[in-house]
This record gives structure tokens, sequence and C-alpha cells, in this order.
């Protein structure tokens, strides 16, 4: 039995992959027609997959369950790989992003179906005005050369207080206008269909996001201006710092929902598989654009020379901030899809030794490729989630610390070998970028006209 | 007619600007807040302040101790060791099976059935520290030769995640069944817990009774963590600016590759590097445990992280300014756990790394680096 399941554990890893290049092979065709079939008709085999026809299910809930955490964990190692492996700087904090990604999309879905819309109104009023208030005091500074970088941070942060006070005031006061609408738990209101829920679990990611992006704009302000390492250790405290809160949600913070070390229970599950390959693609799509883009040019120029980069007329610290925001942006997606499809979140998943997954496979996968990130991800939920299984019935609860040991020696193995990661900076189709075919000329202009 | 300026957003040279103090003035105002805090409550209950600054003392030893090995390290091969923390535990665990498997600390009194008692138990305690700080040192030797060497020249991110990987391995490999566990393991301590108050003089706690109320108590346990970590404070000084290798260590801290041209061997200096710092990480283990009593094999994470603040704050390279950081840091710890709420004691410890590196990056004595890194 063990043989055979690793056997079926070997052959989706297999199927996956090649699903997976098949997809990325497809949207690397020209057509724009082909493309959007290609997504269609990948959405539909897995969907088709995992529909019940009479009584035969291709995947089952297990391989459900790992398809959804990869399509999260995608999305968080994607964006580790933005700051790390395309612009350079160590982070340890993607994790802190992705509890706080998940904990308030969470929160939303959870308030709204208990008759309480406060979680939708305040995060969307503090993604509304914050964001306003953030570009607003950008555009201001704008007009000074020079702000040392507290000053602009004391202001950052005082705006964003503002327009958080401002944000939680707003939806105090609105709440009561839709919570009639609601219902309770027990007799669901008008807006508590499940389309609607649908609805609102899909603002509460992008919510969630948005929220993950503006806290990782105030805490990279200041901390990106310090060196590589220190930076590293900054972003681990910001873990650590998050994880201590995540603890004492019920009691430092005033979220008695998350019940603190006890874990929140009772998210509604309402993530399919339509929303995490929606999301896993938005953030591919986005990634991939921006990366060939002038902009990620220009992060990729900081990661090889700051000096250099800055001769060359770009913004060293706001690419830096820029990639750092992005990526937290990912890191939030990830954790609300994670949240809605787990429908519990402890404390315990956003231990900060959990926190250097992400950035493990960015290293297997490659510093810098796109296609390393995914396949490792994807590889690595399959293979170590299915070897878990298979050890569990043979060595009991020593097997994740097996797992566990064995990561650092093949790390230690990899950095002494083969540092840059499996893949390099190989990219595979539709993520290799853009091909620039020169148009031939039909006109070709008279080469001595205008010489006069 | 006037030449239209095409600039929509008009670029304001002030030579001062009151936006340039924002910042600083804001932190100054964090700072006076803390201050006015820890004044009121000095002033509402000196005795509880006084508890908890010695509490803080202890624990500022303690992380003195560990950031020692962090700031050496650093101060030669620029590499930030996570492993240091795990090196750490490994003492405590040393300790743990010498005194409660091998009964280590009581063999002097089973060779020399004639010797005072209490003689044998301050004989058989430094033993079993000693042991430790060798075991340790051996243990840093090892990572040092496998896992840091190879990469001498790679990037320093190369470095630091092998260090990460290192750590891991110590704190996942000792939680396996055969090695330590993965339990909470109570430790069993080679002498007795001696407890003294301070009211109208010193006296001392009676087993079985409890101090009485508005009294400040202390344990030999302090009196020895303060003891010890000055001791290796003085014998590093020593180490640093008397002796050959401390000289030779000084000249590789300053330029590794002028000192490799003046014949100074470097491989042996910084694998020397590593275990000094090591042994005192495995003194300080042996006393964190004695003092908190009890260990497991992720213990030594957090103390770990925190030293290294400690150094950061101190000023990293700098061995007095390891020791000053270390001292703050326990104040601060302790003084979060006593006045606002234990689980903040973490995240007190990174507020300060951030605020020192956004304020004074090169820390307390730090020297203003030469290149940017």
């Amino acid at each position: 039995m063990e043989l055979g399941f690793l056997l079926g554990s070997l052959v989706k890893i297999i199927a996956i992959m090649a699903y997976l290049y098949g997809l990325m092979w497809v949207l690397a065709r020209p057509s724009i027609w082909i493309k959007i079939a290609g997504l269609i008709g990948a959405f539909a085999v897995v969907q088709l997959a995992l529909t019940d026809i009479n009584g035969f299910r291709l995947l089952n809930n297990f391989d459900n369950g790992l398809l959804f955490q990869a399509c999260a964990m995608t999305m968080v190692a994607l964006g580790l790989n933005l700051i790390y492996g395309f612009n350079g700087q160590f982070s340890l904090g993607q994790w802190g992003f992705y509890g706080i990604g998940a904990y308030a999309a969470a929160d939303i879905t959870y308030r709204w179906i208990n008759g309480d819309a406060r979680g939708l109104l305040v995060l969307g009023f503090g993604a509304l005005l914050g964001t306003l208030v953030l570009i607003g005091i950008n555009k201001w500074l704008q007009r000074f050369r020079g702000i040392p970088v507290l000053s602009s941070f004391t202001l950052y942060l005082i705006g964003a207080l503002i327009a958080g006070v401002t944000a939680v005031y707003l939806g105090n006061q609105l709440n009561p206008l839709i919570t009639p609408f609601l219902g309770t738990a027990g007799e669901p209101g008008p807006l508590n269909t499940p389309a609607a829920q649908q609805v609102i679990y899909f603002l509460s990611v992008i919510l969630a996001g948005i929220f993950a992006a503006q806290i990782s704009f105030l805490f990279g302000l200041p901390v990106l201006t310090l060196g590589s390492d220190y930076f590293g250790i900054a972003t681990l405290g910001f873990t650590i710092v998050v994880n201590t809160l995540m603890v004492n949600s019920d009691t430092i913070l005033p979220f008695p929902e998350m019940k603190g070390g006890r874990g929140m229970i009772g998210i509604p599950k309402l993530t399919t598989w339509f929303s995490a390959f929606f999301f896993m693609m938005l953030v591919i799509i986005i990634m991939r654009n921006l990366i060939h883009s002038s902009t990620g040019r220009s992060l990729v120029a900081v990661r090889e020379d700051e000096v250099a980069a800055k001769a060359m007329g770009i913004d060293v610290a706001g690419a830096k901030l820029f990639a750092f925001v992005v990526g937290s942006f990912f890191a939030g997606l990830g954790g609300a899809v994670y949240a809605h499809y787990i429908g519990f979140l402890s404390p315990g998943t956003f231990d900060f030794l959990a926190g250097f997954n992400p950035l493990i496979i960015v290293v297997f996968g490659g510093l810098g490729s796109m296609t390393g990130t995914i396949t490792a991800t994807f590889g690595w939920i399959f293979f170590l989630e299915g070897m878990l299984r298979v050890l569990l019935s043979q060595m009991g609860t020593e097997a994740p610390t097996w797992r566990f040991v064995l990561y650092p020696i093949t790390l230690l193995l990899l950095m002494l070998i083969r540092p840059q990661g499996l893949l390099g900076s190989v990219e595979w189709g539709f993520l290799k970028g853009p091909e620039f075919t020169p148009v031939p000329r039909s006109h070709p202009e008279p080469a001595h006209e205008s010489a006069a | 007619m006037q030449t239209v300026s095409a600039s929509s957003t008009p670029v304001i040279y002030h030579r001062r600007q009151p936006l340039l103090w924002v910042g600083r003035g804001f932190f100054a105002l964090l700072g006076l807040l803390v201050l006015y805090i820890l004044g009121v409550n000095l002033v509402k209950n000196p005795t509880l302040f006084a508890q908890i600054f010695i509490s803080g003392l202890q624990l500022g030893f303690v992380y003195a101790m560990i950031a020692l090995g962090y700031t050496m390290v650093y101060g030669i091969v620029k590499l930030i060791n996570f492993a240091h923390g795990d090196v750490f535990m490994v003492g405590a665990f040393t300790s743990f099976y010498a005194v409660a498997k091998y009964r280590l600390h009581q063999w002097p009194n089973a060779v020399f059935p004639n010797l005072d008692p209490g003689l044998g138990v301050v004989i058989g305690a430094i033993t079993v520290i000693l042991l430790s700080m060798l075991v340790c040192m051996i243990l840093a030797i090892t990572i040092e030769r496998v896992a840091y060497k190879p990469l001498r020249d790679a990037p320093r991110i190369s470095a630091l995640i092998t260090a990460i990987g290192v750590s891991f391995f110590l704190e996942f490999y000792g939680a396996l069944n055969f090695v330590f566990s993965p339990r909470f393991i109570p430790y069993e301590r080679p002498f007795e817990v001696v407890a003294w108050y301070i009211k109208d003089g010193i006296h001392r706690v009676l087993p079985g009774q409890q101090a009485p109320e508005n009294s400040i108590t202390f344990s030999n346990i302090f009196l020895i963590i303060i003891g010890v970590s000055l001791l290796i404070q003085l014998f590093l000084q020593y180490l640093v600016r008397r002796t050959k290798i401390g000289i030779a260590m000084r000249a590789c801290s300053y330029d590794r590759q002028a000192a490799r041209l003046m014949g100074i061997d470097v491989d042996r200096v910084i694998s020397f590097t590593f275990a000094v710092g090591a042994a005192f990480a495995g003194a300080g283990g042996v006393l964190y445990a004695i003092a908190y009593s009890l260990i497991w094999t992720q213990l030594g994470i957090l103390p770990g992280l925190k030293a290294f603040v400690a150094a950061v704050l101190g000023g990293i390279g700098s061995i007095p300014g390891a020791f000053v950081g270390a001292l703050i840091m326990g104040q601060a710890e302790a003084m979060t756990m006593g006045y606002i709420s234990t689980p903040m004691r973490d995240a007190v410890a990174f507020t300060i790394l951030i605020i020192v590196l956004l304020l004074r990056p090169t820390g307390i004595f730090g020297e203003p680096e030469k290149e940017k890194a």
C-alpha cells in the first residue's frame, strides 16, 4: 500500500507539473483568444477532476487540500521571490504578512456571516482612506528634498493612524445601516446568500492584500534603509511580533472573535477552485508583466548593483519599497485564500519557524526564477505532504521533526553545490517574457532623402 | 512676456526645514514617554521596581554571555551566526545530562569522601560548566569547518541562509526522541537555591517560608550569574588585548586580507573565535538553565536573537558594547514584563532593534563603518 501510495503521489506530481508547464506554454502563444481558452480549459480540467461524477472523483479531498495549499503558497513564495529573488532584499517577514492577510480576511467574512458588517466596512474604508492618505503624503513630500527617512516615516505613520481611526469611526457609524440585511447565523438575511458570500469573500481577499501592503509600506519604509542582513533580522522580528499579537489578539488587541492562542474557528470555508486558481493566476500574470516591464528591470538592476542603479537614475529606495509592498500584497492574498480554505486559524501556523518555508521554497526553486518558485511550491507541497502521510504511519509523531532535519541538510548541500537554486534563473514559456519579433518594414525609408 | 515654467510640482530647497526634526522629535517624545512611565512606577512602588530591576539584571548578564559570541563572530566574518543560540541550547542540555544522568556534580565528594560538601559542590558545578563549554567549543568548531568555511567567499546571504539551516538542524535534530526529545524537561540543579530578602538588612529566606511583603528577594543564582558573566568579560578583555591570538583576532576583524599577508593563519583565528564565543554561550546556557530550570530544544532561539539585538545595540564588533547592550536589553525586557505585559517582551526586543538601527546604526560603542557593506 505504501509503495502504491508513493507511486500514486509521484504520478500526481508529474501530472501537476505537466499541467502547470502546459498552461504556461499555452499562455505564451501570441493570440489572446488561445490564452483565454487555455486559462478556461486549465480551470475546467481541474474542476472536472474535483467534481464527483457517479461517485468517482479523480482527486480526493486530500489532493484537493494540497492543491489549494499549493495555490496559496505559490502566491506567498512568488511575493518573496519578488522581494528576495528579483530585488535582493533578504526578507523573513513574508510569513507575517501572510498571517496578517489570513486573519484580516477571516475576520471580514466571519463577522459578515454572523451579522456584523464592521469588518468589511472598516477594512474597506481603511484601504481607501489609507491608500489616499499615503499617496497624498507621498505627493506632498516630493516637494522637499533630502528628508530623513525618520521624518517621512513619522508623517506616514501619523497619517495612517488618522486614516485608521476615521475608518473605524465610519465603520461603526455605517454598520447599523447594513446589519438588518445580514440576518443572523441561524437565519441568513438577503445579503448572506451563498452568492453574496462569495462576493464578500472576493472583496475580503483583495482588502486583506491591500491591508498587508499598507502595513508593509509603513514597516518597509524605515527598515529597508538598513543593510541586507539587518533587514533580514528586522523582518524576522516583524514575524515574531505579529505572531505575539496573534497569540494575544483577544487580550492586547480588541478582537475577541480571534480567540487568541486557542485559534480562530468558524471561518466560512468559501475557497473554491475558481477563486484559488483565479488569484494564483492573477498573481502570476501581474508578477510576470511587472518583471518584464521597465519597473521590473529597475528592480533587477537594484539587486545587481545599487550604486550602478542609482547612477542610471533609478530611485533605489523607491524600487526596494515597491518590491516589498507588492510582495507583501501577494502574501496577503495568499493568506486570505488559505484562511478560507482551512476554516481554522491558529497562531501556531504563523510561527516564525514555519516562516522559513517560503524562503526554502524560493531558494530551492531558484532566486529570480518564477518558474522555479512555482515548480518548487507544487513539488514541495505534494512531495512533502505525501511523504508525511507515508512517514506518519511508519514513524508516528517523529515524522514532522525528521522532515525539518532533512530540510536544513538539503539546504546546506544546495548552498554548497548549487547556490543559485535548482532552476537558477531559467524561465519557461509564458514566464519567459514577451518576445519582440522585429516587424519587417513594408516601406523602407529612403536613406538620403532628408540628409540635406 | 513671461516664460512659462513647466514644473507642476515646485521643488522647494530649504537649508533648514522643520521636517528634518519631525522624526527625531517623534522618537524623542517616545523615549520621554517611556522614561515618564518608568519614573511614575519607580515613585509609586520602589520595591517592585527594584525587584524588576534585579530580574532584568539577571537576564541581562545571561544575554551578555551570548552576545559576546555574536559580536566577535560578526566582527571577524561579518556573519550573523544564527546557530549561536542553538549552541547555547546544547550547552544547557549537556549540563542537564551531566547532572541528572551521570551525577557529574558529585564527583569530588565521591572521589574524596573527606572533602567539605560545600567545596565539593562548588568544584562539581564548575566541572559541569567547563564540560558544557568544552562540548560547545567542539560543536562550534565542527559547524564552522563543515558549514561556514566552504562559503567564506560566497555572498553574505548564502552564508546567512546556511547559518539558518544549521540552526534548524540543531533544533530539530535535538528534538528527535533518541537525541534530546521534543519535550520540555525540568532541569535538575547541581546545587540548592538559596534566596535572600532585603528588608531592614539582608535575611535568608528559610526553606518552606516565603519572603515578607514589600521586600526585595535575590538568590545565589543571581550572584553566580553576575560573577561568571563579569569573569568572562574580564577574561575576554585580557584575551583580546594582551595575548597573541587576541591581537590576531583584532587584526582579522580590521582587515582579513592584510592579516593574511602579515602571516596570520586566518582560518585558525576564525575557528578560535567561534570556539571562544561558543564556550561563553555554553556557560551562559548552563546558568540560564539553572536560573529558569526548564529546558527544551528550541530554548536557544529567542535568547539568541535577543542577544544579537543586544550586540547590535551596543555596536556590533565591540565587546564592551555587547555587554552594555545586553544589560539594556535585559532591563527593557524585564520592565516590559513588569509594567506592560509578559507576551510583549519579544515585541519590545525587536522594536528596540529597529529603533536603534534607525537612529544610530553603529550602536552605542560602534565605530562608523569604513565602507558600506
